[in-house]
């Protein structure tokens, strides 16, 4: 390798490294902004401004789900393991909805401290497997929903 | 060993090379993904969640590798061209732009089709994975462009290079934005450190088609390389020769 390539290799090297630090601060110091939604957890640690539009993740917990008959109106409780939130939704709800199942609501809090969504989209998590190996599951006393979210 | 490196980057050599292996190439990617197909399609088991929607893995997931992967290719390629002034990387830089966009663009869009049904929402601006992925497709545009934007092709080519390789940093940023952030989008399943979370049956296909897209891009790699050879050497003699046949 000549001089002049070393200098470009050099040049090289210091732009890309250059604008790699760049990015890693400016994702660094919008952190809080690029979070998709906050978690029961994030919300009962104060995280979210009162009054404010967020989007609240979590699973579906166990036995929370009630339908009101003769509308599209639905109460559940959303949970991280550690917090859980009650919240209100009236409207379409997407396939994946279940009890268990990982999802996102976009709405707010109002003064009772429920969750009053807008909008409900179901989480989908990285497990792929056939319908008999997640029976086998079941029965083993393993829930094959929701296993590493 | 560095000779016969440098002898390959002869764009003439290069020619040879490609003419000899394509049709062996063109044929094992035919019969690759015919397999590959049907072993996704058909053999492979149902989700027990998504039933038979979940099969959109089968194209999603290795065009999404493959959009990250032709990246680093053409990065790699964009290193060589700018410290060394090698013509063949100046071409391979361009060539992996227009596949690794064609790649992008279509994670994007099975990505898409198969979020309005599962998530219930086609796209979400507020997803990390989402975003950076998006950004990867205008970053292969923008190669694309400031390669065309210059009177002097060389020129426009070593622009095209930096850009390349700046934009080397939203690879690592698109992996791993699934684990930084909370995002819609569901964690790797394959690529991690433990156990891949997807059932044998399911998984041996989607590595088998992974495989043949990387076989897929090679083929039409060299390929479009060798056409764009010839194209840039037309006055020379062997390209005289070969256009006589």
């Amino acid at each position: 390798m000549n001089a002049r390539q070393k200098r470009r290799l050099g040049l090289a090297v210091a732009v890309s490294v250059g604008v790699a630090a760049g990015v890693a601060l400016m994702l660094y110091a919008f952190q809080q902004n690029l979070l998709y939604f906050y978690s029961p957890s994030q919300v009962a640690a104060g995280l979210v401004e009162p009054q404010t539009t967020f989007r609240l993740g979590g699973l579906v917990a166990q036995g929370s789900v009630q339908h009101e008959t003769g509308s599209m109106e639905v109460r559940f409780a959303l949970t991280d393991g550690a917090h859980s939130l009650p919240v209100h939704y009236s409207g379409l709800l997407p396939d994946l909805f279940r009890e268990g199942q990982g999802i996102v609501t976009l709405g707010r809090l109002n003064e009772a401290g429920v969750f009053v969504a807008q909008e409900v989209l179901a989480k989908h998590d990285e497990n792929y497997m056939p319908p008999e190996v997640a029976e086998a599951l079941t029965e083993a006393g393993q829930a094959p929903v929701g296993i590493s979210w | 060993m560095f000779h016969r490196f440098t002898a390959l980057s002869s764009p003439r050599h290069f020619y040879a090379i490609a003419s000899a292996w394509l049709p062996w190439l063109s044929v094992l990617t035919a019969l690759g993904f015919a397999v590959g197909l049907y072993w996704g399609l058909v053999v492979a088991p149902p989700d027990y969640q998504q039933g038979e929607a979940y099969r959109i893995i089968y194209v999603h997931v290795p065009s999404a590798w493959l959009s990250l992967m032709v990246y680093t290719v053409m990065a790699g390629a964009g290193l060589v061209a700018l410290v060394w002034h090698v013509k063949l990387a100046e071409i391979a830089v361009y060539e992996c732009a227009v596949l690794g966009a064609w790649f992008t663009a279509l994670a994007l869009g099975t990505g898409m089709l198969w979020g309005k049904p599962m998530w219930g929402t086609w796209w979400q601006w507020g997803d990390a994975r989402m975003l950076s992925e998006l950004i990867l497709l205008f970053l292969y545009i923008g190669v694309l462009g400031l390669h065309n934007a210059f009177a002097d092709s060389r020129k426009g080519a070593r622009v095209a290079a930096v850009l390349a390789l700046a934009g080397i940093v939203n690879i690592p940023i698109i992996h791993y934005s699934v684990e930084w952030w909370n995002t819609l989008h569901q964690g790797a399943t394959v690529t991690r450190f433990d156990k891949p979370a997807a059932h044998s049956s399911m998984l041996w296909p989607l590595l088998f088609m992974g495989t043949m897209f990387i076989l897929y891009f090679s083929t039409v790699l060299l390929a479009r390389i060798r056409v764009r050879i010839l194209e840039q050497e037309a006055d020379r003699q062997w390209a005289e020769e070969v256009r006589r046949g």
